[in-house]
């Protein structure tokens, strides 16, 4: 026989964006009590963390100890006192051979316990493990500490209640509703659950609020947003979407500042029209079943309009003031504390862009590009800092070349974001980012673990993007320093060309033991490698060439002369050198046909390690030639190949 | 149609019904509620308490010469403390709100994640902004910790915007327009604070006084934190009230003066620090001084 079981934390509005995460921690810890089950169901809402499974077997299966006594030789006392230890008769215990003789044992038959006495036990502590990252008290500050506070348990094991105690809480079968539409008490069983929720306006599975919504915005142009989405499926209970509008005169406000209010500030979708371009409208989601009177739509309209009118209000304002004359402001913006002032910063931006070869735009973007710091739109928008400033400078009469590049140069912030359009946005980027990366490691800021306050991942991740994806071939060497920072963008180069570029490990460590300060120019060797590889020479090739590493590396070799054409001896080691001269400078493309059997001969026939210290020198020499002279473009040694 | 009054007036009744001391304002001047001793001090220690009171909150930065509709130098908190916080203080918080005339079946509600933090007075706490249709009603917060002190009993901070309740409640725009009585609108209360405090926040306040009155009480409440002997017999007379009132005053001249753009960014860090370390001061000797006043004499 088995049962199913059922969980529900019941809480006050957990934060939508951890409830997946948590819902993943609750699983695992239920797997790690090692109940068998056949299968496991998670779902949440706001206020609820629900974990079902299916096929619990009601006992666990009995088990057999063998418990070891006395030897066969001990006294009968101490046979007769282990027996009454174990609550037997002497005649009632066996004798067991083992390899120090014979001695009497004891089977202890142990009934296996009932799964919800191991449930009862271990669920309390189970739940208070759930991982969220950041969590409080609300019992006393020695109480529990949850996400938010705990307010009823159902835990079911059949018709079964698994009784426990948690933060002063009775499980039990009582649930609730909906907080305005359903009752705060909702009696439920396993095989009624969903359908009384549901009859208390809670959709407990994600994906129908998902549909639902997705249902409701059919038929509306509706920026497609999934982030957006997904927050509010977990926001809600009971999501039901409603289009509001605005008034179109707040259409010559950019799009992007009427964007971010809504999607950010009020969690609403915004509405395209037939050519894609905003409409004066807006979807919301509500956590109620319907707006019969229309109250929300319009309350949501007033919030926006207030919404819009602030952002016209900055708007306005920030114009009265060119960005050129914010600039000594910046002195007064906290850039990092213990790094300095965003005036700084930007003199530095500045002078790097110089160094990188910046043009006249390049240069007069890096002077503006923190100024919109000081504007009244980005301290009521953050996330709009340098979009707001390109936006300025474009209504200031900065020519394209220089807003762009002010507009872009926090791009990319993220791995699908676009990196910037213009080579002066690419280089003001650039500079700005290795900035950062530079200053934070020079007083230890540097990421520890999965910690990235500062996000300098994404800042180093940035950097190596637009190098390679722009085409900038400036050396990355020349820009930063200490070596921790080195170590740190070399595992951001390498990660790029293998987790997002795809190229085999073994090809992107070949490449870059050859080099990695021009990014540009790594990419370049790595995709002639990558193109080499499948060539039948290839592999042979670099197996030899590692034979060759091996060989130099044990004979502890330094290289002092040139080869000496008079001691080379043998036949194929004479033909190998010629071979080398006669493709030395060309690309490895066109030579490594000829090579590949040039250098097997030699390895056949010809022993490196010659008696005569001279010759062995001179044939040391030679291997040390051939392998520098392809080194540059990588290092073959760190090809694994199968031979 | 209610008038701002009749809505601060009906929740002051809610709450008193609820158990709650009814405080006046605060007469120094904060930036917010949770900065008068009513919630600073009173949420320290064993001693459950419960109030509620409207507290004018003065924000320099935020002031806009009574040209911008929804923001405010001085605006009105309800205030509402409860600890420890009883278990259904949402369903009581959201019947506040019916009791204002807000039907909940009919207007949509969400609770938004938004933690709390203030580094100058050694307090965070966990909590929510309460959304009414879209827009932001309250702010609900378990506090954690306050002057540095992890805290017994965990309270439930309400703070209700009053300005912008009232303007979700009247359909208006603008607080401006919002009706304080049937005879006087905002506007005709509060425009000339809104105008003058602009001006001198921004325009007239002198650096070098304000800098001078904030080491005079920066000085005094140092003093007399020096002065506290927790080994005193009669230390229950111990001035800690007043030397927090100068926390206070250092507090409110610090955002002026950050208005007024005299605060650098090297110097920004270490004045928060400054007020910082007398705020925890009197929070750590008030609680010491509490345990003079027996459990018992607290009223529930």
């Amino acid at each position: 026989m088995t049962v199913p079981f059922l969980l529900e934390i019941g809480t006050e509005e957990i934060p939508d964006w951890m409830i997946p995460g948590a819902l993943e921690s609750l699983h695992m810890l239920f797997e790690k009590t090692e109940l068998p089950h056949e299968s496991v169901r998670l779902d949440a809402t706001p206020r609820r963390l629900v974990l079902r499974a299916d096929g619990l077997p009601e006992r666990q299966a009995d088990s057999e100890e063998r418990i070891l006594g006395p030897a066969k030789s001990a006294p009968p006392q101490a046979v007769a006192g282990f027996a009454r230890k174990q609550g037997v008769r002497p005649e009632d215990l066996c004798l067991e051979s083992t390899p120090k003789g014979e001695y009497y044992s004891f089977v202890k038959k142990i009934a296996g316990k009932r799964t919800i006495d191991i449930l009862a036990d271990s669920l309390p502590e189970m739940i208070l493990q759930i991982y969220f990252p950041k969590t409080m008290s609300w019992t006393g500050k020695t109480g529990a500490r949850f996400i938010r506070p705990i307010r009823w348990i159902v835990a079911l094991l059949g018709c079964d209640t698994v009784p426990f105690e948690l933060a002063g809480l009775r499980s039990g079968t009582l649930s609730s509703g909906h907080r305005r539409l359903g009752s705060p008490e909702v009696a439920v069983t396993i095989d009624d659950y969903d359908q009384r929720l549901r009859d208390h306006y809670v959709i407990i599975s994600a994906e129908q609020r998902r549909q639902k919504i997705s249902r409701e915005m059919a038929g509306i142009r509706v920026k497609t947003d999934p982030a957006l989405l997904e927050t509010l499926v977990y926001i809600t209970e009971f999501p039901t979407a409603i289009t509001g509008s605005f008034d179109s005169q707040f259409l010559d406000l950019p799009e992007e500042v009427l964007i971010t209010v809504m999607r950010h500030h009020q969690k609403y979708f915004s509405v395209e029209d037939a050519a894609g371009r905003l409409a004066p409208q807006f979807v919301a989601v509500m956590n109620i079943d319907s707006d019969r009177e229309g109250f929300v739509r319009r309350g949501n309209e007033r919030v926006l309009r207030a919404r819009f009118n602030d952002a016209r209000f900055f708007w306005e304002t920030d114009q009265k003031r060119r960005l050129e004359d914010r600039k000594d402001d910046l002195a007064r913006v906290v850039f990092q504390a213990k790094v300095g002032n965003y005036y700084d910063k930007t003199l530095r931006i500045e002078e790097r862009v110089q160094s990188m070869g910046g043009d006249a735009h390049a240069s007069r973007a890096a002077g503006l590009c923190k100024c919109d710091l000081t504007t009244e739109l980005v301290m009521e928008f953050p996330e709009l800092q340098g979009v707001v400033g390109g936006l300025y400078a474009r209504a200031q009469g900065e020519p394209e070349g220089v807003w762009q590049a002010i507009y872009d140069h926090y791009k990319p912030d993220s791995m699908e974001d676009a990196i910037p359009r213009t080579r002066a946005g690419m280089l003001v980027a650039l500079a700005d980012k290795l900035d950062t990366l530079n200053a934070c490691f020079s007083v230890g800021l540097a990421p520890t673990g999965s910690r990235d306050p500062l996000a300098l991942r994404r800042a180093a991740q940035g950097v190596v993007r637009i190098l390679v994806e722009g085409k900038i071939g400036v050396f990355l060497h020349q820009h930063v320093g200490g070596e921790a920072l080195i170590s740190f963008l070399k595992d951001r180069v390498r990660f790029y060309f293998k987790d997002v570029r795809g190229f085999p490990y073994d090809e992107v460590n070949a490449v870059m033991a050859a080099g990695w300060s021009n990014l540009v120019e790594m990419e370049a060797r790595l995709e002639r490698i990558h193109a080499l590889r499948h060539t039948p020479d290839f592999e042979p090739l670099a197996a030899s060439f590692k034979r060759i590493r091996n060989i130099l590396e044990q004979a502890k070799f330094t290289a002092m002369e040139p080869v000496e054409e008079t001691l080379l001896e043998q036949d194929q080691e004479r033909e190998l050198f010629a071979e080398y001269k006669r493709i030395q400078g060309q690309p490895i493309e066109n030579v490594i046909s000829r090579l590949r059997p040039k250098v097997d001969l030699f390895f056949d026939k010809v022993l490196v390690n010659a008696p005569d210290l001279r010759i062995r020198q001179n044939r040391l020499t030679l291997l040390d030639t051939l392998l520098r002279e392809f080194s540059t473009i990588a290092d073959f040694s760190e090809i694994v190949t199968t031979s | 149609m209610q008038s701002f009054q009749e809505i601060i007036l009906k929740l002051k009744q809610y709450w008193a019904e609820r158990g709650c001391i009814i405080q006046e304002p605060y007469d120094v001047e904060v930036g917010a509620g949770t900065m008068c001793p009513e919630t600073f001090l009173r949420v320290l220690g064993p001693k459950p308490y419960r109030v509620a009171y409207v507290q004018p909150s003065r924000r320099p930065a935020d002031g806009r010469y009574g040209d911008n509709p929804n923001r405010l130098y001085k605006h009105s908190q309800l205030q509402v403390i409860l600890k420890p916080s009883p278990d259904d203080v949402i369903e009581q918080y959201l019947g506040s709100l019916e009791a204002i005339g807000i039907d909940l079946r009919e207007h949509d509600l969400k609770f938004e994640e938004d933690n709390w933090e203030s580094p100058t007075l050694g307090a965070w706490g966990i909590g929510w902004q309460v959304m009414l249709d879209g827009l932001e009603v309250t702010q609900f917060t378990y506090f954690q910790q306050c002057g540095g002190i992890d805290l017994e009993l965990v309270p439930a901070e309400l703070t209700y915007g009053l300005e912008r309740l009232t303007a979700f409640l009247q359909v208006r725009d603008s607080v401006y327009d919002i009706e304080w009585t049937k005879a006087f609108s905002y506007r005709d209360v509060r425009y000339l604070d809104e105008l003058q405090y602009s001006v001198y926040n921004f325009e007239m306040a002198d650096i070098p006084t304000l800098w001078k009155l904030f080491e005079l009480h920066e000085g005094e409440a140092a003093r007399l934190l020096r002065a506290y002997n927790p080994e005193a017999p009669e230390k229950l007379r111990f001035p800690l009230l007043p030397a927090y009132d100068h926390v206070l005053h250092c507090s409110h001249l610090f955002n002026t003066l950050d208005a007024r753009g005299a605060i650098s960014v090297t110097e920004r860090v270490g004045i928060i620090q400054r007020i910082r370390k007398i705020a925890v001061g009197v929070a750590q000797n008030w609680v010491d001084q509490q345990k003079e006043v027996p459990l018992a004499e607290v009223a529930r």
